[in-house]
């Protein structure tokens, strides 16, 4: 560890830090613009030079300086803040004096820096330039005569999110930023926006509607997948306006999916705001709550307790799937599933289910297997993390299933269960590639069990990870990526079939027969709606969309922005989402609801507030007790024997823009699949 | 893009012949030979589709040719003329009256820099220092030097352009490369050339 | 005054056969396997003794920059990579050697080559130099056809080859690091150091980058001895260098002298004096456009070695001495080279970027007097706020020339100023 003095003061470092990093650890700021942790080191911007000695005697860039034993540097000399002046004038002289009219006024890094480090006047004399607008699709808007040319765009798109679609060409003052007029392809684009120091690149639907400083800051966690990123919900009065990520180094880093960012709008769009019943002209109507659950109990009293069954959709909250479930259980009825895709997931043993590596995990592996997936549209961080970790060197990737670019070197391996079960049977030379790994993994994607020999396929996964060491003391390289933020959770408390029950296939062909007489969707809209005309259905949830459709009773619900709620990632880490808005109009938290329907079938549920809910859940699930965190999950016998079909392996999100209700209402993604499918359409697949 | 571009034979052949001086994965290496010999097939423009076409060949993403293309001041990302004249006007051409073998090429062809004469013959572009200062003023077409120019022979030399009888490139003037101009001041007393 | 037969670039003007069978008339490809047999060692020793400093402007020591490559081969290739990208104003004296004497280049690529464990050698020509380019390949094909370039080169047991690589248009190519960027297929933009192409170079592998004249010289030197080398110029400023001399002589011309021969002499003896006499020198800019220019009474005494200038507030750099008599508008030739590097900054560190154009136009406005005399040191700060302020050396570039100016000529630009104020005056009146 060498030691070096910062300001006079001696302090010892790690070897192999920077300067600045030395000097950020020891509580002295250094400006920078260029510079950020995550992408490689540019050292253009020269806002962050020190003095250092030994060396010229010329200020130095920290960023790129790495520690030296005896080292002096100096933060606060004439020299330093003499540098500092000079780069935040020289960076002022062309940039647009437009901040009020800037939508990054107010979380402006050079609006900031030059207030701390800046002359207070300019010296320049000279026009200023002026940069024409540059087109990057629906989501970046760009005001390019206020780049600062830090590049971090560039080697954002190009380093994280594997796609070189941002350059910098000319040179010189005449340098510029450009995608060449086309819409970036990548999952991750909008990160570019608060990546940007300045007000350069900005969130097209965002463009001027709100002012930061009269937003709400809601720390809260997206369900648009299945990783429960951290992010931040800022609300005027009652509106989302956007959505931003927040640091967790575990799940998304600081990163977030555009779907994540920019769906929002769909939260303002065909919201369910009070309770409809259908009318004897077979219409929905609106009616009162009351009338709304009198007629529930009407039906679930005539139908009998074998004859309700309950489906949870993709994006419940924990408290409302559980208060389903006790109200199933006091109905009387084992007919609930949380798997509205029928995926052959396996409750009774959690490794079965979960993303077991963890998803930092993923950089400790060597050798992944994907199975079925796409993680570019399940999980577009998931396919970052298998890149970051692909950049590192000694890693790899072998495909089954869909070929796509993933952004990194992937083996094509086969497209379906034959080379699945080459592999399993050890004939397949990837097999030895995985056994020779230290840390193998594999990851399951739901389009692997989706299918009718789900268990089967699911079986073999089990038996490759067995086989090929990726199953041992310290380390379970068995991962399933789900697509739905609410599965893991429905899965935990046992949202699935009791004795006898029957599951989601087995509901709707029971609706169609008329064995099942009353269907509860709870924000279940991912299902063939086409099965349940002769069955009465409820439908909770917040948007109109297939399972809205479908119903003879709407419950108008909460979107994930409007409620308390706990959602388990793939990975098996609780979280916790708050409220940033209320519902729209008569709708409710999910959980009161069933627990007001419950009253009304006569038999309140015994719980009056989500904390009493929470108290009693966790009395359940012992799980529920701690809040992100992992345990490594129990192991044991899952899947079932069986013969797997010939067809090939599909992603399970075909489209990334649009998987549900939310995210189908929104204009913005809307927009996306207009411009960017398209043009991934027209790529082959091995593009890139 | 309008139009598609295709190294013919030859260009191809050469291609191949460049990437091979630059070891196994470096094959970028080429871009910059590869945007020349594409751009002189080309009538002198590296056309959107001339970077496409060198971006597959390189396996580049077209983003990084281009950032390419558009850096180095020889890739002609607009089209140029017949003879393509740049002219050096730094420091040292100016001090030997660059200025009026500038003025004269105005006057005589009726454009300015970045433009190019209605019957596409010439494009005069304004160059900085070609590396030929003791020979100066400097007028490089195409890819020939003419050298040590003033108003008067800088227009002889574009009509015999437009005749299509191109003087040896060079210096316009009765001297010997770099030498000094009349009587040379050293390499007179050289034993090999006694010989 | 150097004789004849202690210049090494006996073709410098074109006057014998460029060819093989020319070169080696002239003493070229004379049992380079004998130099090359008495070891890596000797030859960087040898190159050390001989004083020579790097050709390309920043004179630093070409032996001791060898010596730092390592010694243990890793694996990675090493390279050796020759700067022609000869683009500094004034500077035309690596054009002649590429064009004329090519084998001496070549040859000193594989002796250098060899000292610094390289089996490749790339030279970089710059795009405008398309003949010299040519003529050198040519003289690359010849030597290999001969065995001196190939397996086995010259005999020596070394294998080496050499490749011509032309660039584009870039002056900012000719900063080693961007030129490594540009031959890697990249735009030419100045690498963060550390780390020195020695550890981390072309393909991330150890890479020495030389001038052209740096590398050509050594096997003259090796063949001669390292004393007798040295024994041209003052102490720290040894051996024989190319001069051009460009602008208001006579007749503007480059030429071989020794080292530490005094600038009046230099332009006197080979390009015919100063137009109209010394007397009406102005002022000189002594090594190419990026060396503050120096007033006649500086010009009158200096010596034209890299400590005599630096001492006189400037530098040899390349050599490249622009010469400028009573009639030029200084103000005028300093704002064209502000132009120059305003259009050549590779854009990437803030200062240079923005602070080029910034000092040119106030400089375009200096030539006509519509600027404040307090405008003067505001552009000395501004110039100030760049040198020394980005990654590679350009920034420092752009700086020095005004900065000369303005410690030389301040009271033209103020006279200038005061004059256009009067004007505007009586022109109210």
């Amino acid at each position: 560890m060498p030691k070096l003095t910062i300001n006079g003061k001696e302090v010892e470092v790690d070897a192999g830090l920077t300067v600045l990093q030395a000097c950020e650890q020891n509580g002295i700021e250094i400006p920078r613009f260029c510079y950020h942790e995550r992408l490689s080191i540019a050292g253009n911007c020269r806002m962050c030079l020190v003095e250092v000695k030994p060396g010229p005697p010329k200020p130095a860039a920290s960023c790129a300086l790495p520690v030296a034993e005896g080292m002096e540097v100096m933060t606060d000399t004439p020299m330093v803040k003499k540098a500092r002046n000079g780069v935040m004038e020289f960076l002022l002289i062309n940039h647009p004096l437009d901040c009020p009219i800037c939508d990054q006024g107010g979380e402006c890094d050079l609006q900031d820096q030059a207030m701390a480090y800046g002359y207070d006047g300019s010296r320049y004399e000279e026009n200023k330039r002026a940069v024409k607008e540059k087109y990057m699709g629906p989501l970046v808007k760009t005001i390019m005569t206020r780049c600062i040319h830090c590049t971090r765009c560039v080697r954002f798109v190009s380093e994280v999110a594997g796609v070189d679609d941002i350059g910098l060409v000319n040179r010189g003052e005449g340098a510029e930023i450009t995608t060449l007029e086309r819409a970036i392809s990548s999952e991750l684009s909008g990160n570019v926006i608060d990546l940007c120091p300045v007000g350069a690149l900005t969130s097209k639907p965002y463009a001027f509607t709100a002012r930061s400083w009269e937003l709400t800051k809601t720390e809260s966690i997206d369900v648009m997948d299945a990783l429960g990123s951290n992010i931040r919900v800022d609300a005027r009065g009652n509106e989302v306006m956007r959505v931003l990520p927040r640091l967790h180094e575990d799940i998304n880093e600081e990163w977030i999916s555009d779907k994540t960012r920019f769906a929002c709008d769909g939260l303002r769009r065909q919201r369910l705001d009070k309770p409809y019943l259908r009318n004897k002209d077979g219409k929905l109507a609106p009616v009162t709550w009351g009338d709304a659950f009198a007629a529930i109990a009407e039906k679930i009293k005539s139908a009998g307790a074998g004859k309700v069954a309950a489906i949870a959709g993709d994006l419940c909250d924990v408290e409302s799937m559980y208060a389903l479930k006790q109200l199933m259980a006091a109905i009387g009825s084992p007919n609930l599933d949380c798997r509205q895709d029928g995926a052959a997931l396996d409750p009774s043993v959690r490794g079965s289910y979960l993303f077991n590596s963890t998803i930092a995990g993923i950089e400790e592996a060597d050798a992944c297997l994907l199975i079925g997936t796409n993680p570019r549209s399940e999980a577009p961080l998931i396919a970052a993390r298998l890149r970051k970790r692909w950049l590192q060197g000694g890693f790899t990737a072998g495909v089954v299933g869909p070929q796509v670019d993933l952004t990194f070197d992937t083996e094509y391996l086969g497209a379906g269960p034959d080379t699945l079960e080459a592999i399993r049977a050890g004939n397949h030379p990837f097999a030895e590639k995985l056994k020779q790994a230290d840390r193998p993994m594999l990851i399951l994607g739901m389009g692997a069990l989706t299918r009718p020999d789900g268990a089967a396929v699911l079986r073999a996964a089990r038996q490759v990870a067995e086989s090929t060491g990726m199953i041992s003391g310290d380390w379970n390289g068995f991962n399933v990526l789900h697509t739905a933020a609410a599965r893991v959770g429905g899965l935990d408390i046992g949202f699935v079939p009791g004795e006898g029950g029957k599951d989601t296939a087995a509901i709707l062909d029971g609706a169609e027969s008329g064995d099942v007489k009353v269907v509860y969707l709870l924000g279940a809209d991912e299902l063939d709606t086409a099965k349940l005309k002769n069955a009465f259905v409820i439908y909770q949830g917040h948007h109109g969309d297939a399972g809205a459709h479908a119903a003879d009773v709407i419950l108008p619900g909460a979107a994930y922005t409007e409620k308390n709620g706990l959602y388990v990632n793939t990975e098996g880490r609780v979280q916790a989402g708050f409220r940033a808005s209320f519902p729209p109009g008569d709708a409710r938290e999910d959980w009161a609801i069933v627990r007001a329907l419950s009253e009304a079938l006569g038999d309140a549920l015994p719980f009056d507030t989500q904390d009493a809910l929470r108290e009693k859940l966790r009395a359940d699930v012992p799980g529920f007790l701690a809040i992100d965190t992992i345990e490594a999950a129990e192991w044991g016998d899952f899947g079932r024997a069986g013969d797997m079909r010939a067809d090939p392996f599909v992603s399970a999100v075909p489209n990334f823009y649009m998987t549900d209700p939310i995210s189908r209402a929104s204009e913005t993604m809307a927009k996306c699949v207009d411009e960017l499918s398209a043009a991934a359409d027209g790529a082959t697949g091995t593009h890139g | 893009m309008s139009e598609e571009f295709k190294f013919n034979d030859e260009n191809l052949a050469k291609a191949k012949e460049i990437i091979a001086r630059y070891p196994e994965g470096r094959q970028q290496s080429a871009v910059l030979p590869l945007l020349d010999i594409a751009q002189r097939q080309n009538e002198g423009h590296a056309s959107e589709a001339v970077i496409e076409a060198v971006a597959k060949m390189l396996d580049m993403p077209r983003i990084r040719v281009t950032e390419v293309a558009t850096f180095y001041t020889m890739i002609n990302t607009k089209p140029v003329g017949k003879y393509h004249l740049q002219c050096c006007t730094t420091t040292p051409c100016w001090l030997r009256g660059s200025g009026d073998v500038v003025d004269a090429m105005r006057k005589h062809l009726g454009i300015d820099f970045g433009e190019t004469t209605p019957d596409g013959l010439f494009s005069m572009l304004e160059v900085e220092c070609l590396g030929g200062c003791v020979n100066a003023p400097i007028l490089q077409v195409n890819d020939d030097f003419y050298e040590d120019l003033d108003a008067a022979s800088v227009v002889k030399l574009l009509e015999a352009f437009k005749a299509g009888t191109p003087p040896e490139p060079g210096t316009q003037i009765d001297r010997q490369t770099s030498a000094p101009a009349g009587e040379i001041t050293t390499l007179q007393d050289l034993e090999f050339a006694k010989g | 005054m150097l004789q004849d037969k202690d210049r090494i670039f006996t073709n410098l003007y074109g006057l014998h056969e460029c060819s093989l069978a020319g070169a080696r008339r002239r003493g070229d490809w004379d049992n380079t396997a004998d130099l090359i047999k008495k070891g890596a060692e000797w030859i960087i020793e040898e190159m050390k003794a001989s004083g020579l400093r790097g050709r390309g402007g920043a004179g630093f020591p070409t032996g001791l920059k060898w010596s730092f490559m390592p010694k243990e081969n890793d694996g990675r290739p090493h390279y050796l990579v020759v700067n022609a990208d000869e683009s500094e104003p004034g500077t035309c004296k690596d054009r002649d050697i590429l064009r004329h004497d090519p084998h001496k280049l070549l040859e000193g690529c594989l002796v250098a080559g060899f000292a610094m464990g390289a089996h490749a050698a790339y030279i970089y020509v710059r795009g405008e130099f398309f003949n010299e380019a040519a003529a050198l390949q040519k003289a690359v094909d010849e030597a290999r056809d001969a065995g001196l370039l190939g397996p086995n080169a010259a005999g020596s047991g070394w294998d080496f080859e050499v490749y011509v690589h032309r660039g584009a248009g870039a002056y900012i190519c000719g900063e080693e690091t961007a030129l490594l960027e540009s031959l890697e297929g990249k735009k030419g933009q100045p690498r963060l150091k550390p780390p020195f192409p020695a550890m981390a170079g072309l393909y991330g592998c150890p890479t020495t980058v030389n001038n052209v004249e740096s590398i050509a010289v050594a096997p003259t030197i090796l063949r001669r001895g390292a004393s007798w080398f040295a024994g041209f110029g003052r102490e720290n400023n040894t051996g024989t260098k190319v001069f051009c001399i460009s602008g208001h002589v006579e007749r503007p011309c480059n030429v071989e002298e020794a080292m530490s021969i005094p600038m009046r002499e230099l332009i006197d003896k080979h390009a015919g004096g100063v137009r109209g006499g010394w007397d009406n020198l102005l002022a000189v800019i002594p090594g190419g456009s990026s060396t503050p220019l120096l007033p006649k009474s500086i010009c009158d005494d200096v010596l034209m070695d890299f400590d005599a200038l630096k001492e006189a507030q400037s530098g040899l750099g390349t050599a490249a001495v622009i010469v400028m008599d009573k009639s030029t508008d200084v103000v005028k030739a300093i704002a064209r080279l502000a132009y120059f590097y305003k259009h050549e900054s590779c854009g990437q560190c803030t200062p240079c970027r923005e602070g080029t154009g910034w000092m040119w136009r106030v400089l375009e406005r200096m030539v006509v007097g519509d600027a404040s005399v307090e405008e003067i040191d505001t552009l000395l700060d501004v110039a100030g706020q760049v040198e020394g302020h980005t990654i590679c050396a350009l920034g420092d570039a752009a700086a020095w020339p005004i900065q000369g100016l303005i410690r030389h000529f301040r009271g033209e630009i103020e006279d200038r100023i005061t004059k256009r104020k009067a004007g505007g005056r009586a022109a109210a009146a």
